[in-house]
């Protein structure tokens, strides 16, 4: 063989980091690929615009239909009833090809799942499918009013009764809200249909309990709900104390919140004891099914006791998150609790339709199908919901059917076993020996040597071209590393990150303080997150003018 | 399973790597009875992108897309026409598929991105800072009545007539939980909003009074006199805003004394949607209201070798660290609309976005004026942006139904907005953008004459 690289080298192979990254300073600052990018409101200004205007221009294509000359604005008295913007708003604009060029360079900066495997625990960070993505672009999805008559949007609404259908269907519940906007407003809408059920009975009851392994989502919800928070107790294996748990319940407890299966990546083996005695009490149960991912096709919550669980569409259902949303968070209830589901809902009846229902016929439905005035507990957002996350879901879930779910369940659960069992030996994993995990595997930072923490070993993945995992979540251990690979990770990108992770944590075990200054190869070295707290920039200002006179090349040019 | 990447064979070593034999073994901790034995019956299997794709466009084909209706319809939601490179730039695999950026090192582009956006959003508000976004305007709206709580200490709302329906719903539905009085009511049917009626019902229990503007009737009015009289009484004024293309040609909230400004950006950069994803923006004036803020916060700061960079601040605030002292419970927001709108904001400039509104205002002058002649159609408003409402010697919701029909998607109708309001049955809210032509503005107004009887 001939072939120029003798050696052999091929992606994968690793490379001598001190050979890395080594070569003379550039006058811009950029390194190659590498390219720094100002801000637009150091590049543009009040006067450029990329964008035309169709009244501005003078169309004259053949062929083209002329635009009608616009009529003059003078010909009609301006009614802004004396409020015109006189100020400068000070927004800047650029041309479409340096808008196009600063977005992109931009993108190049971030980490995404399209670039490589991104096990945020917690998060599933799951591939993206683009057959959604051009669903949700089809005019008569994307280009709709929420208000149009009702006659105009009867696909919207049949997509939104198609999606209840299978929440309904998977999780095997009785009705659906789907309106929240994310998970957390899912959970406040599942904590107010509680509150609103107990209150119609009466019952006016003071306290959530939700376990100090809880997102901090959880707390922060029943508290907004006017609930005081309480912990419910973990055993030893990481999951819910259910004697501790029973003596705790009483006539003063709303709610539990759990997440099943767990924030330690577990799943709660008593969830339907636990059901039955907090019924048994009065109670409701929560369940978080922001980890449902795991369990989807295989075990439907509805059969463990649960009364409301709200699924985040970004998380099981593949939408994208988009650097940090839009999501989308339908709650499902159980029979319970579903009269008193925001508006608009949807609920299945006895004849199995789904109903869409709004303000307007709410007491209507609720005379006809439960028999009593109507007891939803309001609205919590204008509109519908997230209609473009439910035709992505949809989608998504279309393409999978009831078998291909099952499979991701399994095949989410499979590959982070596979993570926990091949890093169980360099790295502390405290329920390993409690048996296998679920979608995801937790490590925590006992034995790193010198002052070595999670910190350090996350930075430390970036630099093998990984996003780090979850880290410090959840708080029930010590320097807690929570990592979900997904279902959609191939066993060699699996291979490739098991390699990553034992080699810094051997590094992190063996106090290698070159992890204290990771990363190095990241578009940004460590932030300082001290000084950005300490003395908050949180919009531009324009710099002051240095005093004296301006030299020659500061006059000139931008 | 196109989305799978395991082979079977992969499954097998894998399991073998493990220790187990079966998958089952990993599902131990599932109760056998609660464990499904195979996939759920009764539901469809596996479909080919082809298929799905067909079924998905059936399903889009049942509804009337705005672009092949002559459209008018506001109301919180606005068609404006967004260049392609905004959908180009959030399809954008860094950005669609990239997470909250936590691990700041390797999501400068969000972080910059959000900087940007947060900065825009501060500069069209009048405003010191905005945040990172909300889930939509009326989430905002009701963080914002939360935040005045937190702030002033007191519990009494007043809430304008005029604050559009749906997010006057929202607030009153969660304050029934955090106990705040909401003292609200229907809009005015006259030219101008009631602000003199709003003053009076501001008392010393008043921690905020809410004002929409331009208002759900799509009027106008300086708004300086109730700030004055809201700070007098030690309340904070907290203005909706649910058409930003407006704040391009009428003065910003910030500017008239706003203590929070809060609205539904959808309309640059974001698509109609059937109503969702949008985005909530969230700003204050003054930034000593800044750790009272809900949602997350991008702030500048330096690495390691003194380079400029992002992170999210202040998250002392936020459920994460918080928990239940956390200002919200906010998570997920909207960040990929942010971007949409920083993009579309970004190609506007200054002079693109006030172009753009004085077009809007322009069509809807010359609407009104149009309509204003047939008669048995009154334009109720003095003053009025993009927006106005009619009223009809007719019950407006039928007629909206009615032209719908012929593809004439007249507005949106008071009685759609507040069902069994005899009183405002004849309104209907004509919202008039750039993407309506003159031929639409003729082809609503001679169906409208011709369907008055
Ligand atoms: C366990 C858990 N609960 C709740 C949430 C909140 O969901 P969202 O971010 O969609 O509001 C998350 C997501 O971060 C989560 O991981």
């Amino acid at each position: 063989m001939n072939a120029p690289n003798k050696s052999g080298w091929k992606p994968g192979t690793p490379t001598d980091a001190t050979s890395a990254m080594n070569g003379p300073d550039t006058v811009t600052g950029n390194r190659a690929l590498m390219l720094e990018e100002p801000l637009i409101f150091e590049i543009g200004d009040s006067e450029t615009t990329g964008v035309d205007f169709a009244f501005a221009s003078r169309l004259d294509l053949a062929g083209v239909e002329q635009p009608k000359q616009p009529t003059a604005a003078s010909e009609h008295r301006s009614r802004l009833g004396g409020l015109d913007r006189a100020e400068k708003i000070e927004l800047p604009g650029l041309s479409e090809p340096e808008t196009v060029r600063h977005y992109t360079r931009l993108s190049r900066q971030n980490y995404a799942i399209d670039l490589g495997l991104f096990p945020l625990g917690s998060c599933t960070m799951k591939h993206n499918p683009r057959l959604n993505e051009k669903v949700a672009r089809l005019p008569g999805f994307a280009d709709v009013h929420p208000l149009q008559p009702v006659s105009t949007v009867r696909g919207a609404l049949e997509v939104i009764n198609e999606l209840a259908f299978w929440l309904i269907e998977l999780t095997g519940m009785h009705g659906v809200a789907m309106s929240p906007k994310a998970g957390a407003h899912g959970e406040l809408c599942g904590i107010l249909c509680i509150r609103a059920a107990l209150e119609a009975r009466g019952d006016a009851r003071e306290v959530v309990l939700v376990p100090e392994s809880a997102h901090g989502t959880n707390p922060a919800t029943a508290a907004f709900a006017g609930y005081r928070v309480e912990d419910i107790p973990a055993n030893a294996d990481g999951r819910v104390d259910l004697e501790a748990l029973k003596a705790r319940l009483g006539p003063d407890v709303a709610a539990v919140m759990i997440t099943n299966p767990n924030t330690c990546g577990l799943f709660e083996p008593d969830m339907k004891a636990i059901s039955d005695a907090v019924h048994e009490a009065g109670g409701f149960v929560y369940c978080d099914g922001a980890n449902f991912n795991a369990i989807v096709g295989k075990v439907r919550p509805g059969d463990l006791g649960v009364d409301a669980m709200h699924i985040n569409l970004h998380k099981t259902f593949s939408t994208p998150h988009g650097g940090g949303g839009p999501g989308s968070g339908p709650v499902v209830l159980s029979e319970a609790l579903s009269p008193f589901a925001p508006l608009p809902y949807t609920a299945r009846t006895d004849d199995g339709t789904v109903h869409l229902v709004e303000e307007e016929d709410a007491e209507s439905f609720a005379q006809e199908h439960y028999g009593t005035t109507m007891q939803s507990f309001g609205r919590m957002t204008a509109f519908h919901g997230q209609m473009g996350m439910f035709t992505r879901a949809l989608t998504y879930i279309l393409s999978h059917g009831a078998d291909g779910l099952k499979q991701v369940a399994e095949d989410a659960v499979l590959n982070a076993n596979y993570v926990l069992r091949s890093c169980e030996d360099v790295l502390h994993a405290p329920f390993a020996k409690s048996g296998p995990c679920m979608h995801e595997a937790l490590f925590g930072d006992k034995g790193f040597g010198g002052e070595l923490t999670t910190l350090d070993l996350a930075k430390g993945m970036i630099d093998e071209g990984f996003h780090p995992m979850t880290m410090y979540f959840p708080l029930v251990v010590h320097g807690a590393m929570l990592i979900e690979p997904t279902e959609t990770e191939s066993k060699a990108s699996l291979d490739q990150f098991i390699a990553a992770l034992r080699h810094v944590s051997s590094r992190a075990m063996d106090g290698d303080e070159g992890l204290k200054s990771a990363p190095y190869y990241a578009p940004r070295r460590r932030l300082d997150e001290t000084q950005a707290a300490r003395k908050p920039v949180l919009a531009w200002e324009e710099p002051e003018a240095p005093s004296g006179t301006p030299t020659q090349s500061e006059r000139g040019g931008r | 399973m196109r989305y799978l990447p395991l082979t079977d064979s992969d499954r097998g070593d894998m399991l073998a790597t493990i220790g187990v034999s079966d998958i089952d073994d990993l599902f131990v901790d599932v109760p056998a009875e609660a464990r499904l034995s195979g996939p759920i019956e009764g539901l469809p299997t596996h479909a080919s992108e082809m298929a799905v794709e067909k079924h998905m466009r059936r399903l889009s084909k049942k509804n009337l897309a705005a672009a092949d209706a002559a459209f008018f319809c506001g109301a919180g939601a606005y068609r404006h026409h967004v260049p392609a490179t905004v959908d180009h730039i959030i399809q954008r695999g860094e950005f669609l598929t990239a997470y909250t950026p936590y691990q700041p090192e390797i999501a400068q582009g969000t972080l910059q991105m959000l900087f940007e956006f947060q900065s825009q959003v501060a500069k069209l508000y009048g405003c010191a800072v905005a945040n990172a976004s909300m889930y939509d305007g009326s989430t905002a709206c009701w963080e914002a009545v939360a935040m005045a709580g937190r702030v002033t200490k007191k519990k009494r709302v007043v809430l304008s007539g005029a604050l559009h329906p749906h997010y006057a719903e929202v607030v009153k539905t969660m304050a029934k939980f955090t106990e705040d009085e909401i003292a609200g009511g229907l809009p005015s049917m006259q030219g101008s909003p009631d602000d003199a009626g709003l003053i009076e019902r501001i008392d010393e229990n008043t921690s905020c009074v809410v004002v929409q503007y331009p208002d759900i009737l799509g009027r106008i009015s300086d708004l300086t006199e109730i700030a004055d009289a809201a700070h007098k009484k030690g309340a904070l004024l907290i203005v909706v805003n649910t058409e930003p293309v407006a704040l391009g040609a009428i003065k910003a909230p910030g500017e008239m004394g706003a203590d929070i400004v809060v609205g539904e950006g959808q309309s640059i950069g974001v698509g109609l949607q059937f109503g969702g994803p949008y985005l909530g923006l969230f700003a204050v004036r003054d930034p000593k209201h800044v750790r009272q803020m809900p949602g997350r916060l991008c702030g500048e700061t330096v690495d390691a070798e003194g380079k400029r960079g992002f992170v999210l601040t202040l998250s002392t605030r936020e459920q994460h660290i918080r928990r239940e002292k956390a200002t919200s419970n906010i998570c997920t927001n909207s960040g990929l609309c942010a971007l949409a709108f920083s993009v579309h904001m970004t190609l506007l400039g200054e002079k693109g976005l006030r172009t753009l509104a004085a077009e809007n205002h322009r069509l809807a002058c010359l609407a009104a004026d149009k309509l204003d002649a047939i008669p048995g159609v009154r334009v109720l408003n003095d003053a009025f942006f993009n927006e106005f409402t009619v009223v009809l010697e007719r019950d407006a919701r039928e007629l909206v139904r009615d032209l719908a029909e012929d593809d004439i998607l007249a507005g949106v109708s008071l009685g759609r907005l507040f069902p069994h309001e005899e009183a405002l049955s004849g309104g209907l809210l004509v919202a008039v953008t750039e993407t309506a032509s003159e031929e639409d503005i003729d082809a609503l107004c001679s169906a409208i004459s011709e369907n008055m009887a």
